[in-house]
């Protein structure tokens, strides 16, 4: 092999650079993300109940929400009753963000978490946030 | 091991079996949320077909006009990019030549030669955007609104090419820096680059049990209604006017309806 050694220096030093992410973060776990709750409209409810339970929305809110724009856009719905019997308009931006209304510390957080990029806000108008 | 001919029925059955019901059955087990109802609102204004009448002698100032089609742009989001290539718009301005084609006379009154007609999105009977395209995200409501679901639009303009009237608009920019912010409406969405849109008849707001924008800031000049309820609004005036509609030897059976009214100075 000619300049073998160059070579394979070459080699060790860019295998060590492509797996230095690897084993700088090995062993670390990064801070779970807290979206908060704290919105003014939140904290008025006397029952804090989202449209579904806390677990299911966690896991489902993504179907949720993707079952509601075809039942309001192709199917001509607007009220939701949920398991417990309540009525909602389906809607997010009306609905969802009214509650929700601290974008960066409720969606954003998770989702940046998890990496997760929904295009949801490019046409959906996320609500004023008061800046800090 | 070699496989006998009954060991391979038996394999083949039962494959075949799941492939006819499992399918199914996932899906049944993937919907945990079977209690949840839905429904339309209950002051949902409903109809079979929609339909609009627009009493062109009704609308004279240019203020008249401004304010229509500035009720229906600001309440949609719609931007105003400020130049011909670019232009976003749900209902516009159309002189008479460009409107009626086919019947453009040359020895009509001035009046009527040079004024403004509205033209929006005409909701056709057949519309010719909703077979061309490709994602379904055009298509025809049972109620006879065209809808857009913008969440489906590749952008391809296949609708555009196909529409008769003109009346779809495609973003060629981000139209957000376009919408002015006070004039922004909070409680509905905005297009993003690279889809197309139109009218929607204010399908949003029929769900609320309002009249589209456009009708209620224009003091009776545009009606609207049930075209298949023969006491409905718009039939009334269909049945006591002479109207015409645009191009309708294209086939498509537009579902707005002009009263041209004649010379105001006669």
């Amino acid at each position: 092999m000619y300049n073998g050694g160059k070579i394979i220096a070459g080699l060790i030093i860019f295998v060590g650079l492509f797996t230095f992410p690897i084993f700088y973060n090995m062993g670390k776990t990064s801070a779970m993300p807290e979206p908060k709750l704290d919105t003014p409209v939140i904290k008025q409810l006397v029952e804090k109940r989202c449209v579904e339970s806390k677990e299911y929305m966690r896991a489902n809110h993504m179907q949720l929400l993707d079952n509601w724009r075809d039942l309001v856009i192709r199917e001509g719905n607007l009220v939701y009753e949920s398991t417990g019997g309540k009525k909602y308009i389906m809607s997010l931006q009306n609905t969802c963000m009214h509650c929700h209304s601290n974008k960066k510390e409720f969606c954003d957080k998770c989702h940046n978490y998890a990496n997760v990029k929904p295009y949801c806000w490019s046409c959906h108008i996320p609500p004023k946030e008061n800046e800090i | 091991m070699s496989i006998n001919r009954r060991k391979f029925l038996k394999i083949a059955g039962a494959s075949a079996l799941f492939g006819l019901t499992g399918a199914s059955a996932i899906e049944e087990l993937l919907t945990t949320n079977a209690e949840a109802s839905v429904s339309p609102g209950p002051e949902a204004l409903t109809a079979k077909r929609w339909a609009m009448v627009i009493d062109v002698s009704k609308i004279k100032t240019k203020e008249d006009y401004e304010k229509i089609i500035h009720a229906c742009h600001s309440i949609h989001n719609v931007p105003d990019i400020g130049n011909k290539k670019d232009e976003v718009k749900w209902i516009w301005e159309e002189e008479y030549e460009n409107t009626f084609p086919g019947v453009s006379d040359e020895f009509i009154p001035e009046s009527i030669k040079h004024k403004p007609f509205l033209a929006l999105c005409n909701h056709c009977a057949k519309p010719p955007c909703v077979r061309v395209c490709p994602t379904k995200a055009t298509f025809k409501r049972p109620d006879g609104i065209v809808a857009m679901d913008y969440h489906r639009c590749i952008g391809c303009r296949f609708c555009m090419a196909a529409c008769p009237f003109g009346a779809r608009s495609f973003n060629w920019r981000d139209p957000r820096p376009f919408i002015k912010e006070k004039e922004e409406n909070k409680e509905f969405p905005t297009r993003m680059k690279g889809v197309v849109e139109k009218c929607t008849f204010c399908s949003e707001r029929l769900a609320r049990g309002l009249k589209p924008a456009c009708v209620e800031k224009s003091n009776g000049a545009l009606v609207f209604g049930d075209l298949e309820d023969s006491n409905s609004e718009v039939r009334k005036v269909l049945s006591a006017n002479y109207t015409i509609r645009r191009k309708p030897e294209i086939g498509s059976g537009p579902s707005v309806y002009y009263v041209i009214g004649g010379n105001e100075h006669a």
